[in-house]
C-alpha cells in the first residue's frame, strides 16, 4: 500500500486536489508570495519545491514534466529562467511559510508562503567569522571575569589591601586568589605572571577604591 | 427513537453552563513593537515575524 501524502486532503476529489495544488504553485511562481490557509501552504511547500528542483535541472525533459503541472508557459519560463538559477547554491528550502493568524469570517488559520531570497555567496564565510568572533569575545569576557574574581578574592582574603605593595606579597595573594577561584584555576596557572600583574593591578584598584571609603 | 424522559432541571442546566469558560489567549510581547501578540504568528500590529516584514501595514 502506498504511503499517503502528509497533510490535509484538499478539495472534493483527487482531481480537484491536483488542480488546487497546481493553481497554488502557478500563483506562487507568478507573484513570489501568496496568502493562503495554513493547510494549503503546508501541502504546497513540498509540491512547489519539487518543481523548483526540476527548474534547477533545467533540461527539456524537466521542463516537459513541469508543463504537466503548470499549464501557463509564461510562468514555466519564469520558473526556469529566473527562479531556478536563483537557487543554484541552495539545497532545498526554497519557500518560507509564515503564519499570520486566523481569517475573519471562518477563523481559518492563514499563512503567507513566499519564495526565499537567494543565498548570498559570502553567507557561509560570514557565519564562520561570526563564530570565531564570538569565541574570541567569550575568551575575553572569561579573562575579565577571572580578573574580577581574583580582585574580589584578594579583597576578601586581605581586608587591608593598601598594605600589599610588595611584589612578593602580591604574588602570594595572587596564589591565594587562584586557590580560591576554582573555575579559572587552570587559566590562571597557565599565565601566573600575568595573573600576578593582574593581581597587583587589582590591588591598586582596590586601594583606589578603598581610599574614598576611608 | 429514544427521547429524554424528564425535563432537564434549571439546576442541571445552569450547572452545565457554568463550566463554559473563555480562556485567556497566551500572548507575548512582539520583539519589534512590544504589542502583545500570539506566539509563532506574524505581529498583527507591525506585520513583522523574526524581524522580517511579512505583512503590509
Amino acid at each position: 500500500m502506498p504511503t499517503p501524502t502528509k497533510g490535509a486532503r484538499l478539495g472534493g476529489s483527487p482531481a480537484h486536489e491536483r488542480l488546487i495544488l497546481s493553481n497554488l504553485a502557478t500563483s506562487l511562481f507568478e507573484h513570489g508570495r501568496i496568502t493562503t490557509t495554513e493547510a494549503k501552504a503546508k501541502r504546497l511547500r513540498p509540491f512547489a519545491e519539487r518543481l523548483i528542483t526540476f527548474a534547477k535541472r533545467g533540461d527539456l525533459h524537466a521542463r516537459r514534466r513541469v508543463m504537466t503541472v503548470i499549464r501557463d508557459k509564461g510562468v514555466v519560463h519564469v520558473l526556469f529562467t529566473e527562479i531556478g538559477p536563483k537557487y543554484t547554491n541552495r539545497n532545498g528550502g526554497y519557500t518560507r511559510i509564515t503564519k499570520i493568524g486566523p481569517r475573519k469570517g471562518d477563523n481559518a488559520p492563514m499563512a503567507v508562503i513566499e519564495l526565499c531570497e537567494p543565498l548570498a555567496e559570502n553567507v557561509v564565510a560570514e557565519a564562520a567569522a561570526a563564530a570565531k568572533r564570538a569565541a574570541k569575545e567569550k575568551a575575553q569576557a572569561e579573562a575579565a571575569a577571572a580578573a574580577a574574581v581574583s580582585a574580589a578574592a584578594t579583597a576578601t582574603a586581605e581586608a587591608a589591601a593598601e598594605e600589599i605593595s610588595d611584589d612578593a606579597a602580591a604574588e602570594e595573594t595572587a596564589a591565594e586568589a587562584t586557590d580560591a577561584d576554582g573555575a579559572v584555576e587552570a587559566a590562571a596557572e597557565e599565565s601566573t605572571e600575568t595573573a600576578a600583574d593582574e593581581a597587583t593591578d587589582a590591588a591598586a584598584d582596590d586601594a583606589a577604591a578603598d581610599e574614598p571609603k576611608a | 427513537m429514544p427521547v429524554p424522559k424528564r425535563k432537564t432541571s434549571r439546576s442541571n442546566t445552569r450547572h452545565r453552563r457554568s463550566s463554559w469558560k473563555a480562556a485567556v489567549p497566551a500572548l507575548s510581547p512582539c520583539t519589534q513593537c512590544k504589542t502583545p501578540k500570539p506566539s509563532h504568528i506574524a505581529c498583527p500590529t507591525c506585520g513583522t515575524y523574526a524581524k522580517r516584514q511579512v505583512l503590509d501595514v
